[in-house]
Order: structure tokens, then sequence, then C-alpha cells
């Protein structure tokens, strides 16, 4: 009698909150503004295809869907990928994220015949130069594309990593307390 | 305001073992042998790097001026010894790093001829703002190790109707011990340096502080203050860190300055005793800072001292005159073993900033065997800023840097109290120095981000412009042509 | 040679203090009471006293080896030694040897090891250890032996002490008998008085420590002086010993001003169960207590009152153990709202103002 009693009890009880619930969620319900707009919104937007998707709306598409972690999008560096991780809610572990190296494109002004062509696919405008000139490339608007690497007929453009100065030097973070080594060959 | 308990005047610290008694009682040795070359470079303060106005081959004198201040918060940097310009270029910074920094190098003739320059016979006739001109011109910056341009301070100090000069002598890290010896034998200089800073200031009282373990150097600047009544000479507790201002500022006044305020806004300004001293030379003899007393010392170091030696002299040519053993040597330090960072090694020239070069064995390093935090809290009793440094440091080690900036990681003064006492040898300053540098690293790439957003949309408008002009110029074309058609055609009707 | 190219930042030298260094100072500090408690209770506390710190360090080696890691650097800094020594304390003198291996496995593992080892434990571990086992096994961890001194004739012998510890205790009623705060609290169910209770109960004995109790927590003058010890030598600080006593002290003394009949006096309580050894070596655990002075008081007031509560009207005559729990976890909580002000700023972390001159 008491067995029958408890089920019957906890089964309603459990049937009415259910109720509720469905309730409040059709009732109650947040709306929540389109997540791939905002996502978007975030990433840069120059389509340079650094991520693997051909540009930052299908990237913005595979974040909302899951199918792309927080960390994917080289040139916004961790900044951006904590910034996607607050938005999505995802508990981003950057630990094991290595930072990628930071790289510029620099024109080497022996072989630039001043075609042009790297200036016309740049997406932030940071090559200038005129036709049958030397170019130039604006290392604070480079966001490191390589999309000017391909067009270059002489390959006078190349990729070399942002120097570090004293003005960008920053102190490193403290080795962690146990390295993996000690753990794989631990000897009593 | 209404409260139960008195703030107390002194927070945290700690009291390190001293290591002092070595060098302490030698006097500041002045025959250091004048070095063949000097590399100065031309950034040694804080603000923007003096701009060099020499050629390569050019005869110098000393006290010539070699660059010139750029901006409002910049120095100038002088020719600490007459000889020729050989090169301008890039050299080792006296930096952790010892990345490359622009650098002025002196080949020295072995002459010492000065510049002539002309002093007033009486400066206390000049002009207020005379003073801090000629103070900013001797490229005169605080010596205690911030570097801050003395100048601008004295300007601030005049402008905030400041009504207290604090000198700081308290000298707190270890084993340096330049400014006592200082204190010992320039007193009368010193003061005058305060009474020239006074008036410049238009400031009524100074206080000198020095720490009650230099009881000579209180008893001579005691001595050189008692005709003047408006300098005051105190002495504090010796605890690191004494010589922090706000420390000082709220120990001698009982104010506190308040985060982001200067404390020239609350009346008060600080001023170390070696800068002191470097105005009294400005001012009485028109000789700009060209040098200063370095303390020479550590386990390491055979005849440890206090040394006079130009701006620009290589530490390898320091170690060699106090007989350095570099094989004992575990570590370089520059300024004192608290606060100071370490060399790589010993090509790098001394700055105005350079208050001690040690020389550490490895017995006198903290052990680098880091364990687990046990939560001792001895971190949060010694941090003379307040903070928590145990909660700071557990939450950069998991890359949440706004949580640490939420706990005051912008607060840290660096001062090392808590690597000091930390009894699982946590490194926790550079802890906190990552992380300040990476905090503002991620705003800087936040802020490329926007910047590229807005260089891709400006671009993108552009581009349809250029379609859109393209587009009605072919309209514009296409009309034309009909039009022409027309035209010609009517004429073939007509005709 | 310069070994350290890369930078390294300040301080490049430290003080003369580490983590071993501060687990053996504490344990030179209870040593007194220890080996106070072993002359008093002979054989038996000594056989069951290294087996639990023995099994405490091979639980602990057990763990740091699961975790990948080598087990000789963890163990030497102390800390299991340390939590074995203190759960060993506070175990009923004669238990038997299972009591200790029990209670260690509970405070390494359960205690400590879980939340991810040394300063990550949420519990004092020997706390925790002596509360589960206290519910669990509520007969041998109540079977108070009475005094029997090392090398006494009627004492038992080393032989004898085996049997004790590791089979069972023969003729338990003629060696064992009740605490102070156990017998009070009988009594008290029987409506006795407390004066007619106290009839034969010494003040000085309980203070010397010759009395029935845990291992290592009769002596009251010997735990003090051991706690003192510490503070003299910074490794702890004084207010949650203090806090924790006063607050006792303060409320015994109001409750038995009131009523002297049904409540016991302030000194009785300061000496006697488990107050002592937890206010100065259990409570002032840095790893389960707050970070602030002023939550230090907090946690050891709150200590002290749950003490007196339980004893008092609770169900089990010490209540120590049971206090400690609540107040371990409560510390987040007062080092959230109980920190330091920041210099510069009030309380909020909003900057100052600028006094007006």
């Amino acid at each position: 009698m008491y067995v029958l009693s408890a089920i019957v009890s906890l089964t309603l009880l459990g049937l009415f909150l259910g109720l509720l619930l469905g309730i409040a969620a059709k009732y109650l319900k947040v709306e929540s503004s389109p997540i791939v707009d905002e996502l978007e919104s975030l990433l840069p937007g120059s389509q340079c295809g650094q991520c693997g998707f051909p540009g930052c709306r299908p990237a913005a598409e595979a974040l909302a869907e899951g199918n792309a972690p927080a960390t994917i999008c080289p040139p916004g560096g961790s900044a951006l990928a904590e910034q996607i991780a607050a938005l999505l809610g995802l508990d981003l572990d950057l630990s094991d994220v290595k930072e990628p190296e930071l790289l510029v494109a620099r024109v080497s002004e022996d072989t630039c015949t001043g075609c042009t062509r790297c200036f016309k696919v740049c997406p932030t405008d940071a090559i200038v130069g005129a036709p049958k000139q030397i170019h130039a490339v604006v290392a604070d608007a480079c966001i490191a594309c390589k999309k000017c690497v391909d067009v270059c007929p002489t390959e006078c453009l190349q990729m070399h990593p942002v120097e570090v100065t004293l003005r960008n030097w920053r102190w490193a973070k403290p080795v962690a307390l146990f390295k993996e080594s000690e753990a794989s060959n631990a000897v009593c | 305001m209404l409260s139960f308990f008195p703030k107390p005047l002194i927070r945290g610290g700690v009291h390190a073992d001293e290591h002092k008694a070595a060098t302490a009682a030698l006097p500041i040795a002045y025959n250091f042998p004048l070095p063949k070359k000097l590399y100065i470079p031309l950034q040694q303060h804080v603000g923007k790097p003096a701009e060099p106005l020499i050629m390569v081959g050019e005869k110098v004198l000393k006290g010539q001026l070699l660059a010139y201040s750029q901006g409002l918060i910049s120095a100038p940097v002088h020719a600490p010894s007459s000889g020729v310009i050989l090169d301008v270029n890039d050299y080792p910074a006296p930096h952790p790093s010892a990345l490359p920094i622009r650098t002025i190098v002196l080949e020295t003739d072995g002459k010492d001829e000065w510049l002539e320059t002309q002093v007033a016979a009486d400066p206390f006739q000049l002009n207020p703002e005379e003073i801090s001109l000629r103070v900013g011109a001797a490229g005169i910056v605080g010596l205690g190790g911030a570097t801050f341009p003395t100048a601008v301070k004295l300007n601030m100090g005049r402008e905030n109707h400041v009504d207290t000069l604090i000198i700081n002598g308290s000298e707190c890290e270890p084993y340096l011990c330049c400014d006592d010896r200082l204190m010992q034998e320039r007193a009368g200089e010193i003061i005058d340096g305060v009474r020239l800073m006074l008036y410049g200031m238009e400031t009524e009282h100074a206080v000198v502080a020095i720490e009650d373990n230099k009881p000579e150097a209180y008893l001579a600047m005691r001595a050189a203050a008692e005709p003047y009544a408006s300098i005051k000479v105190i002495q504090i507790p010796t605890r690191y860190p004494m010589g922090w201002d706000r420390q000082l500022i709220r120990y001698v006044t009982g104010k506190e300055v308040p985060v982001g305020c200067r404390s020239s806004e609350i009346g008060v300004t600080i001023h170390n005793v070696g800068t002191a001293h470097a105005v009294h030379k400005a001012i009485r003899h028109g000789h700009p800072l060209l040098s200063r007393v370095v303390t020479v010392a550590g386990g390491a170091v055979k005849r440890p001292m206090n040394v006079e030696v130009p701006f620009g002299t290589l530490i390898s040519e320091l170690f060699d005159f106090c007989e350095v053993s570099l094989d004992e040597t575990a570590r370089i330090v520059m300024g004192g073993p608290m606060m100071g960072d370490s060399l790589p090694h010993t090509a790098l020239p001394t700055v105005k900033a350079t208050s001690g070069i040690l020389a550490l064995t490895q017995s006198e390093l903290k052990n680098t065997d880091e364990q687990p935090c046990i939560r001792c809290a001895s971190c949060v009793s010694v941090c003379p800023a307040g903070l928590r440094p145990l909660d700071m440091a557990n939450n950069i080690r998991i890359n949440q840097l706004d949580a640490a900036v939420d706990l005051g990681l912008k607060d840290c003064i660096s001062c090392g109290c808590c690597s000091y006492i930390c009894p699982s040898n946590i490194p926790l300053v550079q802890y906190f120095k990552y992380a300040s540098g990476e905090v503002i690293a991620r705003q800087q790439a936040q802020h490329k981000s926007e910047q590229t957003k807005r260089l891709i949309d400006a671009r993108n408008a552009r581009m349809e412009r250029i379609a859109q002009q393209q587009r009605e110029e072919e309209e514009a074309r296409l009309a034309a042509k009909a039009e022409r058609e027309r035209l010609k055609a009517e004429q073939e009707a007509l005709a | 040679m310069i070994a350290h190219m890369k930078p390294s930042s300040g301080a490049h030298v430290g003080a003369n203090t580490s983590v071993s260094r501060i687990m053996w100072q504490v344990m030179l500090a209870i040593s007194p009471a220890t080996v106070f408690g072993l002359l008093c209770f002979g054989w038996p506390a000594l056989n069951l006293f290294v087996i639990t710190v023995l099994s405490a360090v091979v639980f602990e080696a057990f763990c740091v080896r699961l975790k990948g890691r080598v087990a000789k650097p963890v163990i030497m800094d102390g800390s299991a030694v340390l939590t074995g020594w203190l759960l060993a304390m506070t175990l009923p003198p004669w238990a038997p040897w299972w009591i200790g291996v029990v209670g260690s496995g509970l405070a390494i593992i359960l205690g400590k090891q879980v939340y991810g080892g040394l300063g990550q434990n949420l519990f004092n571990p020997a706390m925790l250890a002596r509360v589960a086992l206290l519910i669990s096994f509520p007969i041998e961890m109540t079977t108070w032996a009475n005094v029997s001194p090392l090398f006494f004739s009627h004492s038992p012998g080393l032989i004898e002490s085996w049997h004790i510890t590791f089979s069972e205790l023969k003729n338990i009623d003629a060696s064992t008998g009740a605490t102070t705060l156990g017998f009070i609290k009988t009594e008290f169910s029987q409506n006795r008085l407390l004066t007619d209770i106290l009839k034969d109960y010494s003040g000085f004995r309980n203070f010397i420590g010759g009395t029935r109790g845990s291992l290592g927590e009769t002596s009251t003058l010997l735990l003090g002086l051991g706690g003192v010890w510490l503070i003299r030598q910074n490794v702890i600080q004084w207010h949650i010993p203090v806090s924790l006593l006063l607050t006792v002290a303060l409320l015994a003394g109001v409750f038995h001003g009131m009523d002297s009949e049904h409540y016991a006096g302030p000194l009785l309580h300061l000496n006697s169960g488990a107050l002592m050894c937890v206010a100065f070596f259990i409570a002032t655990d840095y790893v389960t207590s707050p970070n602030t002075p002023a939550g230090q008081l907090v946690f050891g007031a709150g200590c002290g009152l749950l003490i007196f509560v339980i004893r008092t009207w609770g169900a089990y005559p010490e209540g120590a153990g049971f206090a400690v729990l609540l107040m371990n976890s409560a510390t987040p909580l007062i080092d959230h709202y109980i920190k330091p002000r920041i210099y510069g700023r009030d309380r909020k972390g909003k900057p100052l103002e600028i006094p007006k001159s």
C-alpha cells in the first residue's frame, strides 16, 4: 500500500512539474537574437579563409552549430576566442591552445616589379604603392591572410614572424607545476 | 569620516636579510677608470625616447647634449665624457630580454674635457619655473628606479600647489646602499638640492624620511638640515617596501593616494635623495646628469662597493673593477633583489635607473622548486597593496585573466613581497607581470581586430563605389551611344 | 655560471621557509602532547599511532602514483605524515588497528586527494576522517581507555598491546570508562546536577592531561604550549585560536553564570575534549581557514560557537569535529566577503575620493 501511494504521488508530482516547465518554456521564452549574426559581427570579416571555411559567415554558422571550436579564427587570437566562448557559453581552455606565431607580410624590395596585383587582393588595404613602383606593407594593418603571397608573380612577398622588440616584449607565463614528461616516466 | 579603527600606517611588507654590511661601511669609490667606449641608450627614462642631434664622427665634450627630449614626458641625454661619436644604432638594452635599443656609442678620449656652462650666482633669484627648466635640460630623472622625468614632477607639484615634499631616503631594497652612502658623504649637497626643489615647486615643507637602519645617514642629514626650518629629517621603520612612494606618503602624511591619481593631487610630491643630489649639481654647477653611484654587491663579488660610474659603462667593465667571479654568479640582477630584473649577460650598459648591479650566487637565490600552494596566506599578509596574490595567481594559471583583473591585478606594484615569502616558491610576481602584459596584448589585439573590420568595411565601400561609378559610366556611355545613333538616324531620315 | 638565461623576475631572494619546514614545525609543536599521550596510554596507543601515520603515508604514495607522478618528493613535504599524526591524536588511544587504517584512508583519499591533493581540499582531512569514523563506528570511537602509563605493573605490556590493537579488547569494563564531557552528558540525562556530577572532578588533572580522552588531546598544558610556540614562530596567527577559545569561554561563562547546575563552566570547557588541539592545530589549518585576519576571527568565533552549541545541546558530548567541518564549508564564503582593502580604494573597490584641502 505504502509503495503504491508513493509511486502514484511521485508520478503525479513529476507530471505536474513537467507540465509547469512546459508552460514556462512556451510562455516565458526569451527571444534570442540570431546567434549566427552576432558571431559574424565578432569575426574580422576579412574572408581570409585561414580557418578552413570559405569565409567568415560560414565560419560563424559552423560555430553556431557547434562544429567549430571557439579558437577557430587565427587572426582574432585568444582575445576573440574568449569573446566567442563567452557568447556561446563554452568553457574555453586556452592552456592547450598554442598561440599561433604572429606573422606579417613583407615586400622584398629587390624583386618587386610594382605589378599592383597584391594590393588589389589585400582585404585590409595594408599594401600601399603605385603601378611600376615598389610596394610596401603597413605592418599594423596586415592580418597575415597570405592572399598577397599567393598572387605575387615574383615571390617577393613573404610572410615573416612579427619581430619582438622592447615595445611588444612580454613576460612569459611561468611553466606549469607538473610537466607531462615527468608523468610519462615516473619512477618512485 | 567615521572609522572604528584608525587606518594602519604601514601595511604588509617583509623584513628581508639586508646584506648591506659589506658595502655600507665603505666610502663611495670615485676612482673608476673611464671606459674606452660608452654605450648610451636614448631611452633611459619613462616616456618618449630622446632624439639624437649629433653626427657619427662628431667630437663632443663632457656634458654636451647628445639627444634632445621629445614631447612632454621625456628627458635629454648628455655626453658622460669627452670623445668622438662612433655609432648611433641598435645595441642590447639593460633589460631582461636584452633586446636592441637605439644607442649612441661614444669613444672617450681620456681628457674628460667639460663643456663650458654658465650657472646662476644665486639660483634663488631665478624664476621658480626656471629651476624646473634647468632640471629638465640636465636630463634628471627619478633616480630611485622609476626614472620619471623630474622636471615634469616639479611642474606638477607647482601647478597643484603641493604643500609637502617628501625626500625618499628609505632605500628599503636589500643589498643596495648607494643612497645611504650618498647621504653620509654628501648630506649638505642633498639638502641644498632639497631647498632648490622646494623653491622650484613653491612648496613650504620638506620631510626627509630615512629608515632607522641607517643611523649615520640620519645624523648627517639632520645636521645638514639643522639651519633650515622648512626641512625636517625623520626616521622611519625598516621594513620593505617602505620606499614605495605611496606607502611612504601614507606613513609620513597619513594620506592615501587614490587609485588613478598622482600624489601631487593630494598635495604631496616625492623625490629620491639621489635626485635631490642631481638637482644640486645641475643648478649649482651646471652639470647635467652624467653618472650615478651604483652598488655592486652579491655573493660573487670579491670587492663589493658603491662606485660612481658614467652612464653607458658596460656592466662587464664594472664587474672587472669589482672583481666579480662569473663562474660563481648564478644570476645578474639590475636593481635590488626584490624588484630588480635579471640580465642575460654583462655586455649591457649602466643607465640612469641602475641603482645596483648584483651578482648573486646560487645559494643566495630563492629556491625555484615550485610546490603546490598551501593557502598559507602569507602573501596576503605581506602585500602592501592589500591584494590576495594566491587567488590572483590561481586565476592566471587557468587563464582567467578577467578574474585576476577583478581581484586587483592592476593595483599590483610588483614589489616582490609575495614571491619572497611564499613557502611553496611560486613565482607570483612573474605570474602578475605575465598577466599584465597579456591583458595589454589582448586589448591591442582587440583594437587591431576592430581596426581591421573598419578597413575592410572601408575597402568594401570603396569597391562598391568604384563598381557603381563604372556602372554609371557604362550606362552613360551606352546612353550617349544610343543618343548618337538616334541623331544619326534622324539626320539620315532627314537627308 | 649563470644558470638562468631566461628572464626571471623578483623576488630573487627568499625567506627561509618552505612547505616541509612548516609541516615539521607543526609536528614539533604537537610532539610534547603526543609523547605525553603515548606515555599515558602505553603500548596500544603507540601501535595505533604508528599504524595511522604509516598508512597515511602509504595512501598518499598510492594516490600520487595513481596520478602518474613521483611519490617521494610529495611524501617528503610532510603533509601526509602530519595528517596521519593529527588524526591519530584525535582517536581513542586503544582503538583497533583498522580504525587507524580506515581513518587514514578517509583522510588522505576522500579528504585530500580526490580534491587534487595538497592545498585543494575544502575540509580538514583529519577532522573529516574523525567525524566519518565517529558516525560509522560509534562504539570503537567512544571506547576510552583508562590512563595506564607505560611500564606500570597494571598497564598492558608489549605482547598484550598487540592483542588489544590487532584482535580485541578483553574485559572492556575494567580498563575503560567515560571522558569528562561524556560523563557529564550521561549524568545530565539522569537528571543529576553539575555539582553532584563533578564531585571527583579535578581541574588540575585535566589541565596536565592525566585523564581519559583521545590519544593526544588530553593535555591542555602541552597543547597550549605547543600552540603558543607556533604563534611565536609565526607559523600560525593568533586570530583563530584566540577567537575560538574566547568564544567558548565567554558562552560557557554566560550560561554557567545564569545556571551553574546545568551548564559547565568555562574552565571545564577549555580543559576538556578536543578543544585545545582543535583551536591550535586543526582550525588553523591554512588550506581550510580564511586568508585574512578578520576572516580568521570570524572563523574562530564560528567554530567556538558551534562547539559550545553541540557540546551543550547536541547529541554528541564533543562537537569540535563537526564544528570545524561546518566552518570549513563557510571558508570560501568568508573569504569572498571579508577581503583586504586595496590601497587607494574603498572597501567596495572604488577609487578613494581626493580629499578636499
